[in-house]
């Protein structure tokens, strides 16, 4: 069964890119534009992973981190942030809101394949 | 195709104009969190992402320049007139290094450019330059280091998951499957934490692993298997005596940065957004194409059907009709774009103007929600911007003048866009001086356009301005002196068959409206017919048709006046205009159209219907002739001339005061 990564990013060239590294090895990627978008997919397509980004507008990723995590139904889901370098109070900030992980940007095509294998496989 | 690169780029370039939009805005009202907020994002993204396409001088530099803002964020510096210049001056810088290209080097003066500007930066917002030197915009090489030959080891790794690690998705098992990859794994589950029965959570997670790892690799590897378990409980010990049992927090840095980020209020609300979906502009040129071609088959198709007294026929070619007629609106619709996208672009054009000329002034700018064909605003950055520079350099008198005319000292520059009818009217307007008619005539009579005694309507006069090398601009500054000219800026108009009106009041400001097509493409015609040739009238422009009674045929006096309802029109015979022979058909048709807001009358032999004209240009040799807006193939491949009907009214009168 594929598997489908929710890529939540304002930035379409990093949600593209998600894509283009993921597709290939068989993922499925649905993407969202911001955190309240984020929510949306989660209800309306069945998630196996979110890679999101932190600053968005209307919602960022930690706030959209936390609402995942309060809604039951997305047990399990592991939540990716992508932070950039020397943001490590975000990394716990993320950690606490209930993230399984991050990754720092710049990162490249194997970066993603190799982090989102250790995720869900 | 589309790659991610391509992508960045587009984004990228939107960022920056909007990084220009929130600058001006800030300018005006430094006390705007939102846009400050909106700045730092739009260099976060061109920062985070430029090192992953290719584009490592522009991350570098974003990197600097979002500190700055990040500052600003956080209250420890503040808005200031010289941080704006500077900012303006380093977005632009950015859109330097964003064209040249992917994994292009800048060259020295690139270089050099940028470098003064951090270093401006950096004095206004008193950073020392060695701080924040530590970005590195490209992905990270693969770490050499890390892959040196290691004897085999056995470790001993114990790890016990935090108890809501399950809810938030960890999987223990993948790890166990990326460590067995690396050597020999024996692994032991110990459920000594587990609670009783009454109390235990099923969602959380209380087991804890000791394992036994034979490998090779090294301890950083090991750890990188455990990289996100930072809350974890994990401990990694070498039981060989090489390396006696240091215990580690893998995760656990102290040398990282500690660089601060607070979380961010809400920026600026984003405006709600359709869903949309990029294409790029030439699949659209190829589908427009496309549809032209099959506007031109149904076309054919229809005519071929009428010689077949089939109803399923009929009906068949009927749907087909209608879906083309359906298809090429919606495809006409996706083309269509906000005039705002170039707007947006003129204030910074007025801020830098009204700088290096030392003429304030404002931009006023209205109807940026009006709508044109996307080929048509491309084409209109360029003479909007030359037409914006004569306002301002020509136009608006400097502040001493102004004052003594008690006009405001700071002058504005009205740009708006409507539609009307089939077409966009864009205008400029400013409240300068207006336009000088004498020195226009003397120059005209000058350059030879005129004779010195002849009669020329005013707003005729104003027209010449748009001819080749045409300046009334005692010494050209470098404002106007350089770029397109004005006849330039005719000649863009006349290619996307617009026209230009210029009206002007002495003292009171000039006001410039270009009115263009809705579309280039496809338009409704209205299909008439002269002595047996076919042409075709834009249905936009026509009112209504009515019959010429046939008195009016006979009649020798010259008076080309219809009463229609009670109202005087005149009418222009094509038949006449174009030496075909004078026609002496009965019951002939009068098409009133509307031509530079007047109504007028085009006779013509019939009628015939009305279509969907695919709009081919003619040939660079029969472009010179301004009546003529293009042509058209029929359905029964026969070619139809489609009516420039303000040229060709403007023509006729011209022609008539002459004679």
């Amino acid at each position: 069964m594929t598997k489908t990564v929710l890529s939540v990013d304002d930035s379409p060239s990093i949600r593209e890119m998600m894509a283009f590294a993921l597709e290939p090895h068989g993922y499925t990627v649905v993407q969202a534009e911001d955190g309240n978008d984020g929510l949306r997919q989660m209800s309306a397509n069945n998630i196996d992973l979110v890679i999101t980004d932190l600053n968005m507008p209307n919602m960022n990723g930690i706030e959209m981190t936390r609402a995942i995590r309060a809604d039951t139904r997305f047990d399990g889901v592991p939540i990716v942030l992508l932070t950039t370098e020397g943001q490590r109070e975000k990394m716990i900030e993320g950690k606490a809101a209930g993230a399984a992980g991050w990754i720092v940007k710049p990162f490249d095509e194997q970066k993603i394949c190799s982090i989102v294998k250790k995720m869900i496989g | 195709m589309s790659s991610p690169k391509s992508t960045f780029i587009q984004e990228a370039n939107d960022l920056l104009q909007m990084l220009e939009e929130v600058l001006l805005e800030l300018e005006t009202a430094p006390e705007s969190p939102g846009q400050i907020d909106a700045a730092f994002r739009a260099l976060h993204t061109l920062k985070g992402s430029g090192g992953m396409f290719g584009f490592g001088e522009l991350a570098a530099f974003s990197h600097h320049f979002e500190d700055a803002f990040d500052q600003l964020r956080e209250g420890r510096a503040t808005v200031s007139p010289e941080l704006i210049a500077v900012s303006l001056d380093s977005r632009d810088h950015l859109a330097a290094l964003l064209a040249l290209g992917p994994d292009e080097e800048a060259d020295e003066d690139t270089r050099i450019i940028g470098d003064a500007l951090l270093a401006r930066l950096r004095k206004l917002m008193d950073t020392p330059a060695d701080v924040s030197d530590t970005f590195a915009g490209q992905p990270p090489a693969p770490d050499a280091a890390s892959a040196e030959p290691v004897v085999p080891r056995r470790w001993s790794i114990s790890f016990s998951a935090e108890p809501s690690a399950l809810k938030n998705g960890f999987r223990p098992e993948l790890l166990w499957d990326e460590l067995a990859l690396l050597g020999s794994l024996r692994l032991t589950c110990l459920g000594d934490n587990v609670p009783e029965l009454e109390i235990l959570d099923p969602g959380e997670c209380y087991l804890r692993w000791e394992m036994e790892l034979e490998t090779s690799v090294s301890r950083e590897r090991i750890e990188d298997v455990f990289i996100f378990s930072m809350d974890a409980e994990i401990e990694i010990k070498a039981l060989d005596p090489v390396e006696a049992g240091v215990a580690s927090e893998p995760d656990q840095d102290p040398d990282s940065p500690a660089e601060t980020a607070t979380v961010t209020e809400n920026g600026p609300v984003a405006a709600p957004k359709s869903e949309s979906v990029r294409v790029q502009a030439d699949r659209l040129d190829d589908l427009m194409d496309q549809l032209g071609e099959l506007v031109i088959a149904q076309a054919r198709l229809k005519s071929i059907c009428e010689k077949f007294d089939d109803p399923r026929l009929e009906s068949t070619v009927e749907e087909i009709e209608a879906l083309v007629t359906g298809l090429r609106d919606t495809t006409l619709s996706i083309r269509m774009l906000p005039v705002s996208r170039v707007f947006g672009k003129f204030r910074r054009v007025i801020r830098d103007l009204s700088l290096e000329l030392e003429k304030p002034a404002q931009l006023i700018t209205e109807g940026g929600d009006t709508e044109v064909d996307k080929n048509i605003i491309d084409s209109l950055t360029e003479p909007l911007v030359h037409m914006i520079r004569n306002s301002l350099d020509h136009g608006v008198e400097d502040v001493a003048a102004r004052e003594a005319s008690g006009k405001p000292a700071t002058a504005t520059v009205r740009l708006s866009a409507c539609q009307s009818g089939g077409e966009v009217l864009i205008s400029i307007s400013d409240d300068g001086a207006g336009l000088n008619a004498e020195a226009i005539r003397e120059r005209a009579v000058e350059r030879g356009l005129i004779a010195a005694d002849q009669y020329i309507s005013t707003e005729a006069l104003y027209q010449l301005i748009f001819e080749p090398g045409f300046s009334t601009a005692k010494n050209l500054s470098s404002v106007s002196g350089r770029g397109v000219g004005m006849d330039a800026v005719r000649r863009v108009v006349d290619d996307l068959r617009g026209t230009i009106d210029v009206k002007s009041v002495a003292g009171q400001g000039t006001k410039v409206t270009l009115r263009l097509p809705l579309t280039l493409a496809i338009i409704d015609g209205l299909l008439v017919e002269v002595d047996g040739d076919k042409f075709v009238i834009p249905l936009s422009s026509v009112e209504e048709c009515v019959e010429l009674p046939d008195i009016e045929t006979a009649r020798d006096d010259g008076r080309t006046i219809l009463r229609i309802r009670d109202q005087l029109v005149s009418y222009l015979s094509l038949d006449k205009l174009f030496g075909y022979n004078i026609s002496t058909r009965s019951h002939r048709r009068v098409a009133i159209v509307n031509a530079d807001g007047q109504r007028i009358g085009l006779v013509v032999d019939d009628v015939l219907g009305q279509l969907q004209t695919v709009i081919k240009p003619l040939s660079p040799f029969h472009h010179m002739v301004e009546e003529l807006a293009g042509a058209t193939i029929l359905g029964d491949g026969s070619i139809a001339l489609i009516l420039d009907v303000n040229a060709l009214v403007r023509r006729a009168t011209t022609v008539m005061i002459a004679a």
